[in-house]
Protein backbone atom coordinates (compact mmCIF):
# COMPACT_ATOMS: atom_id res chain seq x y z
CA UNK A 1 0.00 0.00 0.00
CA UNK A 2 1.40 3.48 -0.53
CA UNK A 3 1.86 6.12 2.43
CA UNK A 4 0.74 9.53 1.80
CA UNK A 5 3.12 11.51 1.63
CA UNK A 6 2.91 15.70 0.14
CA UNK A 7 6.80 16.23 0.02
CA UNK A 8 6.64 13.26 -2.95
CA UNK A 9 6.34 16.48 -5.35
CA UNK A 10 9.44 17.66 -4.50
CA UNK A 11 10.71 14.47 -6.31
CA UNK A 12 8.47 15.07 -8.49
CA UNK A 13 9.08 18.89 -9.48
CA UNK A 14 11.95 18.64 -12.08
CA UNK A 15 10.40 16.84 -14.36
CA UNK A 16 7.34 19.02 -13.74
CA UNK A 17 9.42 22.13 -14.67
CA UNK A 18 11.03 20.59 -17.84
CA UNK A 19 7.92 19.08 -19.88
CA UNK A 20 5.93 22.55 -18.44
CA UNK A 21 8.29 23.93 -20.26
CA UNK A 22 8.26 21.86 -23.37
CA UNK A 23 4.38 21.56 -23.17
CA UNK A 24 3.17 24.88 -21.75
CA UNK A 25 4.24 27.52 -23.38
CA UNK A 26 4.45 26.02 -26.88
CA UNK A 27 0.98 25.28 -26.44
CA UNK A 28 -0.29 28.81 -25.37
CA UNK A 29 1.42 29.71 -28.44
CA UNK A 30 -1.17 27.51 -30.46
CA UNK A 31 -3.71 28.82 -28.23
CA UNK A 32 -2.91 32.18 -28.90
CA UNK A 33 -2.39 31.91 -32.99
CA UNK A 34 -5.64 29.70 -33.29
CA UNK A 35 -8.13 33.33 -32.52
CA UNK A 36 -5.75 35.67 -34.21
CA UNK A 37 -4.65 36.42 -38.19
CA UNK A 38 -1.63 37.63 -39.04
CA UNK A 39 0.07 38.69 -42.06
CA UNK A 40 3.89 38.66 -41.02
CA UNK A 41 5.64 41.19 -39.16
CA UNK A 42 4.30 40.35 -36.29
CA UNK A 43 1.00 42.23 -36.87
CA UNK A 44 -2.47 40.31 -35.55
CA UNK A 45 -5.85 40.72 -35.31
CA UNK A 46 -8.57 39.11 -33.35
CA UNK A 47 -10.32 36.46 -35.30
CA UNK A 48 -12.36 34.54 -31.97
CA UNK A 49 -13.15 31.45 -33.53
CA UNK A 50 -13.78 31.98 -37.17
CA UNK A 51 -10.36 29.37 -37.23
CA UNK A 52 -12.11 26.50 -35.62
CA UNK A 53 -15.55 27.10 -37.37
CA UNK A 54 -14.19 27.24 -40.94
CA UNK A 55 -12.17 24.18 -40.23
CA UNK A 56 -14.63 22.14 -39.07
CA UNK A 57 -16.76 22.82 -42.20
CA UNK A 58 -14.00 22.49 -44.22
CA UNK A 59 -13.66 19.37 -46.83
CA UNK A 60 -10.31 19.41 -46.92
CA UNK A 61 -10.18 18.65 -43.03
CA UNK A 62 -12.57 16.01 -43.27
CA UNK A 63 -10.63 14.41 -45.98
CA UNK A 64 -7.72 14.41 -44.38
CA UNK A 65 -8.93 13.20 -40.90
CA UNK A 66 -11.03 10.39 -42.88
CA UNK A 67 -7.80 9.15 -44.20
CA UNK A 68 -6.42 9.45 -40.86
CA UNK A 69 -9.11 6.91 -39.32
CA UNK A 70 -8.39 4.64 -42.18
CA UNK A 71 -4.91 4.37 -42.35
CA UNK A 72 -4.86 4.16 -38.45
CA UNK A 73 -7.65 1.74 -38.48
CA UNK A 74 -5.93 -0.57 -40.99
CA UNK A 75 -2.90 -0.83 -39.63
CA UNK A 76 -4.65 -1.43 -36.25
CA UNK A 77 -6.04 -4.24 -37.78
CA UNK A 78 -3.52 -5.54 -39.01
CA UNK A 79 -0.59 -5.07 -36.79
CA UNK A 80 -2.48 -6.45 -33.53
CA UNK A 81 -3.32 -9.79 -34.90
CA UNK A 82 -0.50 -10.60 -37.00
CA UNK A 83 1.73 -9.63 -33.85
CA UNK A 84 -0.06 -11.67 -31.76
CA UNK A 85 0.43 -15.01 -33.84
CA UNK A 86 3.71 -14.05 -34.21
CA UNK A 87 4.37 -13.90 -30.41
CA UNK A 88 2.30 -17.51 -30.14
CA UNK A 89 4.95 -19.08 -32.67
CA UNK A 90 7.71 -17.97 -31.22
CA UNK A 91 9.78 -20.27 -28.90
CA UNK A 92 9.52 -19.82 -25.23
CA UNK A 93 13.30 -20.31 -24.41
CA UNK A 94 16.59 -21.29 -26.17
CA UNK A 95 19.50 -19.68 -27.73
CA UNK A 96 17.00 -18.59 -30.49
CA UNK A 97 15.07 -16.24 -28.18
CA UNK A 98 17.43 -13.60 -28.02
CA UNK A 99 18.07 -13.63 -31.54
CA UNK A 100 14.53 -13.13 -32.52
CA UNK A 101 14.26 -10.32 -30.66
CA UNK A 102 17.18 -8.11 -31.75
CA UNK A 103 15.90 -9.14 -35.50
CA UNK A 104 12.89 -8.06 -34.55
CA UNK A 105 13.60 -4.71 -32.67
CA UNK A 106 15.68 -3.68 -35.75
CA UNK A 107 13.25 -2.11 -37.86
CA UNK A 108 12.50 0.40 -34.71
CA UNK A 109 15.24 1.52 -34.44
CA UNK A 110 15.92 3.08 -37.67
CA UNK A 111 15.40 7.05 -37.60
CA UNK A 112 11.84 7.68 -39.25
CA UNK A 113 13.09 9.37 -42.59
CA UNK A 114 15.46 6.43 -43.11
CA UNK A 115 12.92 4.25 -43.10
CA UNK A 116 10.66 5.88 -45.70
CA UNK A 117 13.56 6.63 -47.76
CA UNK A 118 14.62 2.84 -47.69
CA UNK A 119 11.30 1.65 -48.62
CA UNK A 120 11.13 4.40 -51.07
CA UNK A 121 14.43 2.81 -52.43
CA UNK A 122 12.56 -0.25 -52.12
CA UNK A 123 9.30 0.48 -54.37
CA UNK A 124 11.48 2.16 -57.09
CA UNK A 125 9.24 0.30 -60.01
CA UNK A 126 12.96 -0.05 -62.26
CA UNK A 127 15.17 -0.34 -59.67
CA UNK A 128 14.03 -1.52 -56.57
CA UNK A 129 13.77 -4.91 -55.10
CA UNK A 130 9.64 -4.79 -54.71
CA UNK A 131 9.37 -2.43 -57.46
CA UNK A 132 11.08 -4.92 -60.26
CA UNK A 133 9.24 -7.85 -58.50
CA UNK A 134 6.31 -6.30 -58.81
CA UNK A 135 6.27 -5.02 -62.23
CA UNK A 136 8.67 -7.78 -63.80
CA UNK A 137 7.86 -10.82 -62.32
CA UNK A 138 4.86 -10.81 -61.34
CA UNK A 139 3.58 -8.45 -63.99
CA UNK A 140 1.63 -6.31 -61.77
CA UNK A 141 1.75 -2.48 -62.75
CA UNK A 142 2.70 -0.68 -59.75
CA UNK A 143 4.00 2.55 -59.21
CA UNK A 144 3.00 4.76 -56.11
CA UNK A 145 4.08 8.01 -57.74
CA UNK A 146 0.78 7.27 -60.05
CA UNK A 147 -1.67 4.85 -58.28
CA UNK A 148 -3.34 6.58 -55.00
CA UNK A 149 -3.65 2.55 -54.31
CA UNK A 150 -0.37 1.23 -54.73
CA UNK A 151 0.83 4.14 -52.93
CA UNK A 152 -1.36 3.73 -49.79
CA UNK A 153 -0.88 -0.53 -50.12
CA UNK A 154 3.06 1.13 -49.61
CA UNK A 155 2.68 2.75 -46.78
CA UNK A 156 0.31 0.94 -45.07
CA UNK A 157 2.91 -2.42 -45.87
CA UNK A 158 6.05 0.12 -44.09
CA UNK A 159 4.31 0.43 -41.31
CA UNK A 160 3.01 -2.94 -40.21
CA UNK A 161 7.03 -3.61 -41.46
CA UNK A 162 7.89 -1.01 -39.12
CA UNK A 163 5.50 -1.50 -36.07
CA UNK A 164 4.28 -5.06 -35.88
CA UNK A 165 7.18 -6.29 -33.97
CA UNK A 166 6.28 -3.63 -30.87
CA UNK A 167 3.16 -5.71 -30.62
CA UNK A 168 5.05 -9.20 -31.11
CA UNK A 169 7.37 -7.90 -27.87
CA UNK A 170 4.59 -6.94 -25.51
CA UNK A 171 2.29 -10.21 -26.62
CA UNK A 172 5.82 -11.80 -25.99
CA UNK A 173 5.97 -10.39 -23.10
CA UNK A 174 2.89 -11.32 -21.75
CA UNK A 175 2.90 -14.79 -22.43
CA UNK A 176 6.29 -15.76 -20.96
CA UNK A 177 4.65 -14.48 -17.78
CA UNK A 178 2.74 -17.17 -17.75
CA UNK A 179 3.53 -20.42 -15.39
CA UNK A 180 3.85 -24.02 -16.98
CA UNK A 181 0.84 -24.80 -14.57
CA UNK A 182 -1.54 -23.14 -16.03
CA UNK A 183 -0.56 -25.03 -19.35
CA UNK A 184 -0.28 -28.77 -17.65
CA UNK A 185 -3.67 -27.93 -16.00
CA UNK A 186 -5.24 -27.12 -19.12
CA UNK A 187 -3.85 -30.67 -21.24
CA UNK A 188 -4.95 -32.13 -17.89
CA UNK A 189 -8.56 -30.50 -18.82
CA UNK A 190 -8.19 -32.08 -22.27
CA UNK A 191 -8.30 -28.23 -23.56
CA UNK A 192 -8.02 -27.71 -27.22
CA UNK A 193 -5.42 -25.57 -28.50
CA UNK A 194 -7.91 -22.36 -29.39
CA UNK A 195 -9.63 -22.64 -25.84
CA UNK A 196 -5.96 -22.45 -24.36
CA UNK A 197 -5.66 -19.23 -26.13
CA UNK A 198 -8.97 -17.97 -25.19
CA UNK A 199 -8.99 -18.90 -21.55
CA UNK A 200 -5.46 -18.80 -20.67
CA UNK A 201 -3.73 -16.54 -22.82
CA UNK A 202 -5.56 -14.02 -23.82
CA UNK A 203 -6.34 -12.57 -20.48
CA UNK A 204 -3.22 -12.61 -19.55
CA UNK A 205 -2.12 -10.45 -22.73
CA UNK A 206 -4.78 -8.65 -21.96
CA UNK A 207 -2.84 -5.69 -20.45
CA UNK A 208 0.22 -5.56 -22.38
CA UNK A 209 -2.41 -5.58 -25.53
CA UNK A 210 -4.34 -2.72 -23.91
CA UNK A 211 -0.33 -1.28 -23.87
CA UNK A 212 0.09 -2.01 -27.57
CA UNK A 213 -2.88 -0.46 -28.77
CA UNK A 214 -2.47 2.62 -26.95
CA UNK A 215 0.78 3.52 -28.30
CA UNK A 216 0.06 1.91 -31.82
CA UNK A 217 -2.73 4.55 -31.79
CA UNK A 218 -1.00 7.49 -30.58
CA UNK A 219 2.32 6.46 -32.87
CA UNK A 220 0.24 6.11 -36.58
CA UNK A 221 -2.16 8.86 -35.59
CA UNK A 222 0.93 11.09 -35.26
CA UNK A 223 2.81 9.64 -38.04
CA UNK A 224 4.57 12.08 -40.42
CA UNK A 225 8.25 11.42 -41.35
CA UNK A 226 7.95 8.11 -42.90
CA UNK A 227 4.49 8.81 -44.95
CA UNK A 228 5.79 12.47 -46.22
CA UNK A 229 9.52 10.61 -47.71
CA UNK A 230 7.77 7.82 -48.66
CA UNK A 231 5.13 9.86 -50.99
CA UNK A 232 4.84 13.49 -50.13
CA UNK A 233 1.47 12.79 -49.22
CA UNK A 234 0.51 12.07 -53.00
CA UNK A 235 -0.19 10.86 -55.57
CA UNK A 236 -2.17 14.09 -55.59
CA UNK A 237 -3.99 14.48 -51.95
CA UNK A 238 -4.24 10.77 -51.91
CA UNK A 239 -1.78 9.88 -49.14
CA UNK A 240 -2.19 13.41 -47.24
CA UNK A 241 -2.55 12.12 -43.23
CA UNK A 242 -3.67 14.62 -41.12
CA UNK A 243 -0.30 15.05 -39.87
CA UNK A 244 1.26 16.35 -42.92
CA UNK A 245 -1.65 18.70 -43.99
CA UNK A 246 -1.03 20.21 -40.98
CA UNK A 247 2.61 21.01 -41.93
CA UNK A 248 1.68 21.72 -45.52
CA UNK A 249 -0.94 24.39 -44.02
CA UNK A 250 1.94 25.98 -40.85
CA UNK A 251 5.31 25.87 -42.83
CA UNK A 252 4.23 25.19 -46.63
CA UNK A 253 1.42 28.20 -46.77
CA UNK A 254 2.71 29.67 -43.43
CA UNK A 255 -1.52 30.22 -42.39
CA UNK A 256 -0.64 30.22 -38.35
CA UNK A 257 -4.31 31.01 -37.13
CA UNK A 258 -5.73 27.85 -39.30
CA UNK A 259 -2.78 25.83 -38.28
CA UNK A 260 -3.47 25.82 -34.63
CA UNK A 261 -7.02 25.39 -34.73
CA UNK A 262 -6.14 22.51 -36.51
CA UNK A 263 -3.49 21.72 -34.21
CA UNK A 264 -5.80 21.89 -31.32
CA UNK A 265 -8.12 19.90 -32.89
CA UNK A 266 -6.07 17.06 -33.90
CA UNK A 267 -4.65 17.16 -30.16
CA UNK A 268 -7.87 17.03 -28.82
CA UNK A 269 -8.84 13.95 -30.75
CA UNK A 270 -5.79 11.87 -29.95
CA UNK A 271 -6.04 12.81 -25.94
CA UNK A 272 -9.57 11.65 -26.34
CA UNK A 273 -9.45 8.24 -28.06
CA UNK A 274 -6.58 7.71 -25.71
CA UNK A 275 -8.15 8.93 -22.11
CA UNK A 276 -10.87 5.93 -23.15
CA UNK A 277 -7.32 3.64 -23.09
CA UNK A 278 -6.19 5.11 -20.06
CA UNK A 279 -9.24 4.43 -18.47
CA UNK A 280 -9.62 0.50 -19.84
CA UNK A 281 -5.77 0.03 -18.37
CA UNK A 282 -5.77 1.86 -15.13
CA UNK A 283 -9.19 -0.38 -14.55
CA UNK A 284 -6.92 -3.45 -14.78
CA UNK A 285 -4.22 -2.41 -12.94
CA UNK A 286 -6.98 -1.84 -10.03
CA UNK A 287 -8.15 -5.58 -9.81
CA UNK B 1 6.24 -27.78 -33.35
CA UNK B 2 8.44 -27.47 -36.89
CA UNK B 3 5.41 -26.02 -38.80
CA UNK B 4 4.75 -23.42 -36.41
CA UNK B 5 8.40 -21.68 -36.23
CA UNK B 6 8.31 -21.22 -40.02
CA UNK B 7 5.99 -18.03 -38.88
CA UNK B 8 8.79 -16.02 -37.17
CA UNK B 9 11.31 -17.02 -39.83
CA UNK B 10 9.19 -15.80 -42.69
CA UNK B 11 8.19 -12.84 -40.69
CA UNK B 12 11.71 -11.52 -39.91
CA UNK B 13 12.84 -12.70 -43.66
CA UNK B 14 10.00 -9.62 -44.32
CA UNK B 15 11.28 -7.67 -41.56
CA UNK B 16 15.63 -7.84 -43.25
CA UNK B 17 14.47 -7.64 -46.93
CA UNK B 18 14.39 -3.80 -47.18
CA UNK B 19 17.36 -3.92 -44.78
CA UNK B 20 18.80 -6.24 -47.21
CA UNK B 21 18.28 -3.99 -50.02
CA UNK B 22 19.64 -0.86 -48.36
CA UNK B 23 22.59 -2.12 -47.82
CA UNK B 24 23.36 -3.73 -51.23
CA UNK B 25 22.50 -0.13 -52.55
CA UNK B 26 25.37 1.04 -50.89
CA UNK B 27 27.58 -1.30 -52.11
CA UNK B 28 26.72 -0.04 -56.00
CA UNK B 29 28.08 2.43 -57.99
CA UNK B 30 25.40 5.06 -58.97
CA UNK B 31 25.84 4.08 -62.84
CA UNK B 32 25.06 0.13 -61.62
CA UNK B 33 22.05 1.61 -59.67
CA UNK B 34 20.76 3.54 -62.69
CA UNK B 35 21.65 1.34 -65.44
CA UNK B 36 19.06 -1.20 -63.89
CA UNK B 37 18.05 -4.05 -61.76
CA UNK B 38 20.73 -6.01 -59.92
CA UNK B 39 20.14 -8.39 -57.18
CA UNK B 40 23.72 -7.78 -55.88
CA UNK B 41 26.25 -5.46 -56.39
CA UNK B 42 27.97 -6.22 -59.91
CA UNK B 43 30.92 -3.83 -59.05
CA UNK B 44 31.36 -3.64 -55.65
CA UNK B 45 32.31 -0.44 -54.20
CA UNK B 46 33.02 1.54 -51.03
CA UNK B 47 33.21 4.99 -52.97
CA UNK B 48 29.63 6.15 -50.99
CA UNK B 49 31.56 5.30 -47.61
CA UNK B 50 34.54 6.67 -48.24
CA UNK B 51 32.71 9.90 -49.06
CA UNK B 52 30.63 10.16 -45.88
CA UNK B 53 33.52 9.54 -43.57
CA UNK B 54 36.36 11.96 -45.28
CA UNK B 55 33.20 15.21 -45.31
CA UNK B 56 32.45 16.81 -42.59
CA UNK B 57 29.17 17.78 -43.45
CA UNK B 58 27.99 14.12 -43.52
CA UNK B 59 30.05 12.99 -40.50
CA UNK B 60 28.91 16.11 -38.21
CA UNK B 61 25.82 15.01 -38.87
CA UNK B 62 26.33 11.86 -36.97
CA UNK B 63 28.04 13.20 -34.12
CA UNK B 64 25.59 15.65 -33.87
CA UNK B 65 22.80 12.90 -33.43
CA UNK B 66 24.67 10.89 -30.85
CA UNK B 67 25.77 14.66 -28.88
CA UNK B 68 21.95 15.10 -28.60
CA UNK B 69 20.66 11.62 -27.89
CA UNK B 70 23.33 11.31 -25.16
CA UNK B 71 22.48 14.70 -23.72
CA UNK B 72 18.91 13.68 -24.08
CA UNK B 73 19.36 10.23 -22.35
CA UNK B 74 21.09 11.80 -19.66
CA UNK B 75 18.56 14.22 -18.58
CA UNK B 76 15.14 12.12 -19.09
CA UNK B 77 16.92 9.57 -16.86
CA UNK B 78 18.06 11.88 -13.94
CA UNK B 79 14.41 13.81 -13.94
CA UNK B 80 12.27 10.48 -14.03
CA UNK B 81 14.25 8.62 -11.68
CA UNK B 82 13.23 10.14 -8.51
CA UNK B 83 9.59 11.39 -10.30
CA UNK B 84 8.94 7.68 -10.45
CA UNK B 85 10.22 6.42 -6.92
CA UNK B 86 7.15 8.97 -6.28
CA UNK B 87 4.62 7.92 -8.06
CA UNK B 88 5.36 4.48 -7.72
CA UNK B 89 5.32 4.44 -3.57
CA UNK B 90 3.71 8.00 -2.34
CA UNK B 91 -0.09 8.94 -2.97
CA UNK B 92 0.21 12.58 -3.12
CA UNK B 93 -2.68 15.31 -4.02
CA UNK B 94 -2.80 15.44 -7.83
CA UNK B 95 -0.86 12.06 -8.42
CA UNK B 96 -3.44 10.43 -11.20
CA UNK B 97 -3.76 13.55 -12.58
CA UNK B 98 0.34 14.51 -12.88
CA UNK B 99 0.53 10.90 -14.31
CA UNK B 100 -1.96 11.23 -16.55
CA UNK B 101 -1.00 14.45 -17.82
CA UNK B 102 2.60 13.80 -18.15
CA UNK B 103 1.23 10.27 -20.34
CA UNK B 104 -0.62 12.94 -22.95
CA UNK B 105 2.33 14.39 -23.84
CA UNK B 106 3.72 11.11 -25.23
CA UNK B 107 0.23 12.13 -27.29
CA UNK B 108 0.98 15.27 -29.09
CA UNK B 109 1.57 14.86 -32.49
CA UNK B 110 5.43 16.06 -32.77
CA UNK B 111 3.44 18.49 -36.05
CA UNK B 112 1.74 20.79 -33.56
CA UNK B 113 4.86 21.35 -32.13
CA UNK B 114 7.24 22.22 -34.66
CA UNK B 115 6.96 25.90 -35.62
CA UNK B 116 6.31 26.96 -31.65
CA UNK B 117 9.23 25.30 -30.36
CA UNK B 118 11.02 26.90 -33.36
CA UNK B 119 9.82 30.66 -31.83
CA UNK B 120 10.07 28.97 -28.16
CA UNK B 121 13.82 27.71 -28.47
CA UNK B 122 14.72 30.78 -30.29
CA UNK B 123 13.20 33.11 -28.04
CA UNK B 124 15.63 31.94 -25.15
CA UNK B 125 19.03 31.72 -27.99
CA UNK B 126 18.97 28.08 -27.79
CA UNK B 127 18.42 27.83 -31.77
CA UNK B 128 21.14 25.45 -33.44
CA UNK B 129 22.33 23.98 -29.83
CA UNK B 130 22.47 20.25 -29.15
CA UNK B 131 20.82 20.87 -26.25
CA UNK B 132 17.92 22.45 -27.38
CA UNK B 133 17.32 19.18 -29.55
CA UNK B 134 18.24 17.10 -26.09
CA UNK B 135 15.12 19.32 -24.26
CA UNK B 136 12.90 19.56 -26.53
CA UNK B 137 12.86 15.55 -27.06
CA UNK B 138 12.41 15.29 -23.29
CA UNK B 139 8.74 16.29 -24.06
CA UNK B 140 8.37 12.90 -25.15
CA UNK B 141 10.94 10.73 -23.50
CA UNK B 142 10.48 11.65 -19.98
CA UNK B 143 6.86 10.65 -19.51
CA UNK B 144 8.00 7.51 -21.26
CA UNK B 145 11.01 6.98 -18.77
CA UNK B 146 8.64 7.69 -15.82
CA UNK B 147 6.09 5.14 -17.16
CA UNK B 148 8.61 2.69 -17.64
CA UNK B 149 10.57 3.25 -14.45
CA UNK B 150 7.65 3.33 -12.50
CA UNK B 151 6.62 -0.43 -13.80
CA UNK B 152 9.78 -1.51 -13.29
CA UNK B 153 10.15 0.04 -9.20
CA UNK B 154 6.31 -1.18 -8.87
CA UNK B 155 8.39 -4.71 -8.80
CA UNK B 156 10.67 -3.84 -5.99
CA UNK B 157 8.85 -5.04 -2.39
CA UNK B 158 8.18 -2.12 -0.31
CA UNK B 159 9.90 -3.97 2.57
CA UNK B 160 13.63 -2.93 0.95
CA UNK B 161 12.91 0.65 1.84
CA UNK B 162 11.66 0.01 5.14
CA UNK B 163 14.55 -2.77 5.83
CA UNK B 164 16.92 0.27 4.90
CA UNK B 165 16.01 2.64 6.88
CA UNK B 166 15.55 0.55 10.05
CA UNK B 167 19.02 -0.17 9.41
CA UNK B 168 19.71 3.88 9.69
CA UNK B 169 20.30 4.48 5.96
CA UNK B 170 19.91 7.88 4.65
CA UNK B 171 17.73 8.13 1.85
CA UNK B 172 20.00 9.80 -0.56
CA UNK B 173 22.61 6.43 0.10
CA UNK B 174 19.85 4.01 0.00
CA UNK B 175 18.27 5.04 -3.41
CA UNK B 176 22.29 5.01 -5.16
CA UNK B 177 23.66 2.27 -3.12
CA UNK B 178 20.33 -0.06 -2.97
CA UNK B 179 17.51 0.61 -4.62
CA UNK B 180 19.49 1.53 -8.23
CA UNK B 181 20.70 -1.74 -8.48
CA UNK B 182 17.53 -3.48 -7.35
CA UNK B 183 16.44 -1.82 -10.46
CA UNK B 184 19.52 -1.57 -13.05
CA UNK B 185 17.20 -3.75 -15.05
CA UNK B 186 14.93 -1.04 -15.25
CA UNK B 187 16.97 1.70 -16.03
CA UNK B 188 18.87 0.19 -19.00
CA UNK B 189 15.88 -0.65 -20.47
CA UNK B 190 14.13 3.18 -19.74
CA UNK B 191 18.28 4.49 -21.32
CA UNK B 192 17.38 2.21 -24.40
CA UNK B 193 13.74 3.82 -24.88
CA UNK B 194 14.73 7.25 -24.18
CA UNK B 195 17.86 6.41 -27.11
CA UNK B 196 15.64 4.89 -29.23
CA UNK B 197 13.14 7.69 -29.89
CA UNK B 198 15.25 10.26 -29.20
CA UNK B 199 17.32 8.93 -32.25
CA UNK B 200 14.65 7.97 -34.67
CA UNK B 201 12.64 11.54 -34.29
CA UNK B 202 13.70 13.79 -36.84
CA UNK B 203 11.01 16.69 -37.16
CA UNK B 204 11.61 18.33 -34.37
CA UNK B 205 15.42 17.90 -34.56
CA UNK B 206 15.23 19.51 -37.86
CA UNK B 207 12.94 22.63 -36.87
CA UNK B 208 15.64 23.12 -33.97
CA UNK B 209 18.78 22.91 -36.00
CA UNK B 210 20.45 24.71 -38.56
CA UNK B 211 24.29 24.19 -39.32
CA UNK B 212 26.13 23.59 -36.01
CA UNK B 213 23.51 20.89 -34.69
CA UNK B 214 22.14 19.45 -37.35
CA UNK B 215 21.61 15.82 -37.30
CA UNK B 216 22.39 13.14 -39.48
CA UNK B 217 18.97 12.51 -40.85
CA UNK B 218 18.30 16.10 -41.91
CA UNK B 219 21.71 16.27 -43.89
CA UNK B 220 20.44 13.39 -45.76
CA UNK B 221 16.76 14.65 -46.61
CA UNK B 222 19.31 17.75 -47.98
CA UNK B 223 21.44 15.32 -50.14
CA UNK B 224 18.59 13.87 -51.43
CA UNK B 225 16.32 16.82 -52.80
CA UNK B 226 19.55 18.71 -53.80
CA UNK B 227 22.22 17.27 -55.20
CA UNK B 228 20.30 15.34 -57.79
CA UNK B 229 19.67 11.23 -57.41
CA UNK B 230 22.90 10.13 -55.26
CA UNK B 231 20.90 7.05 -53.98
CA UNK B 232 23.93 4.89 -53.38
CA UNK B 233 25.33 7.88 -51.08
CA UNK B 234 22.10 7.94 -49.28
CA UNK B 235 21.43 4.33 -48.46
CA UNK B 236 24.82 3.97 -47.19
CA UNK B 237 24.23 7.16 -44.92
CA UNK B 238 20.68 5.22 -44.34
CA UNK B 239 23.13 2.08 -43.56
CA UNK B 240 25.25 3.87 -40.89
CA UNK B 241 22.21 4.99 -38.92
CA UNK B 242 21.03 1.53 -38.33
CA UNK B 243 24.26 0.74 -36.38
CA UNK B 244 24.14 2.66 -33.39
CA UNK B 245 20.60 1.20 -32.59
CA UNK B 246 21.77 -2.05 -33.28
CA UNK B 247 24.44 -2.21 -31.04
CA UNK B 248 22.00 -0.74 -27.87
CA UNK B 249 19.67 -3.12 -28.36
CA UNK B 250 22.72 -5.68 -27.78
CA UNK B 251 23.03 -4.45 -24.64
CA UNK B 252 19.60 -4.86 -23.43
CA UNK B 253 18.66 -7.89 -25.06
CA UNK B 254 17.55 -10.41 -22.28
CA UNK B 255 15.50 -7.46 -20.73
CA UNK B 256 14.03 -6.21 -24.44
CA UNK B 257 10.50 -8.12 -23.96
CA UNK B 258 9.68 -6.70 -20.42
CA UNK B 259 11.13 -3.35 -21.17
CA UNK B 260 8.27 -2.97 -24.27
CA UNK B 261 5.25 -4.35 -21.79
CA UNK B 262 6.92 -0.72 -19.44
CA UNK B 263 7.81 -2.99 -16.88
CA UNK B 264 4.43 -3.98 -16.07
CA UNK B 265 4.15 -8.07 -16.51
Amino acid sequence: MKTENQKAWFFVAPVLVLVAFNALIPMMTVVNYSVQETFGNNVFFWEGLRWFEELLASERFHAALGRQFLFTGIILAIEIPLGIVIALAMPRKGPWVPVCLVLMALPMLIPWNVVGAMWNIFALPDIGLLGYLMNTTLGIDYDMTQSPFAAWATIITMDVWHWTSLVVLLSYAGLVSIPDAYYQAAKIDGASPFKVFRYIQLPKMKQVLTIAILLRFMDSFNIYTEPFVLTGGGPGNATTLLSIDLVKIALGQFDLGPAAAMSLIYFAITLLVSWLFYTLMTKDDAK
Amino acid sequence: MRKRSLIPIIYILFLLLPIYWLVAMSFKTTNEILAGFSLFPQTFTLDNYTTIFTDPTWYWGYINSIIYVSLNTVISLAVALPAAYAFSRYRFLGDKTLFFWLLTNRMAPAAVFALPFFQLYSAVGLFDTHIAVALAHCLFNIPLAVWILEGFMGGVPKELDETAYVDGYSFPRFFLTIFLPAIKAGVGVAAFFCFMFSWVELLLAKTLTAVEAKPIAATMTKTASSAGYELGLLAAAGTLTIIPGAIVIYFVRNYIAKGFALGRV
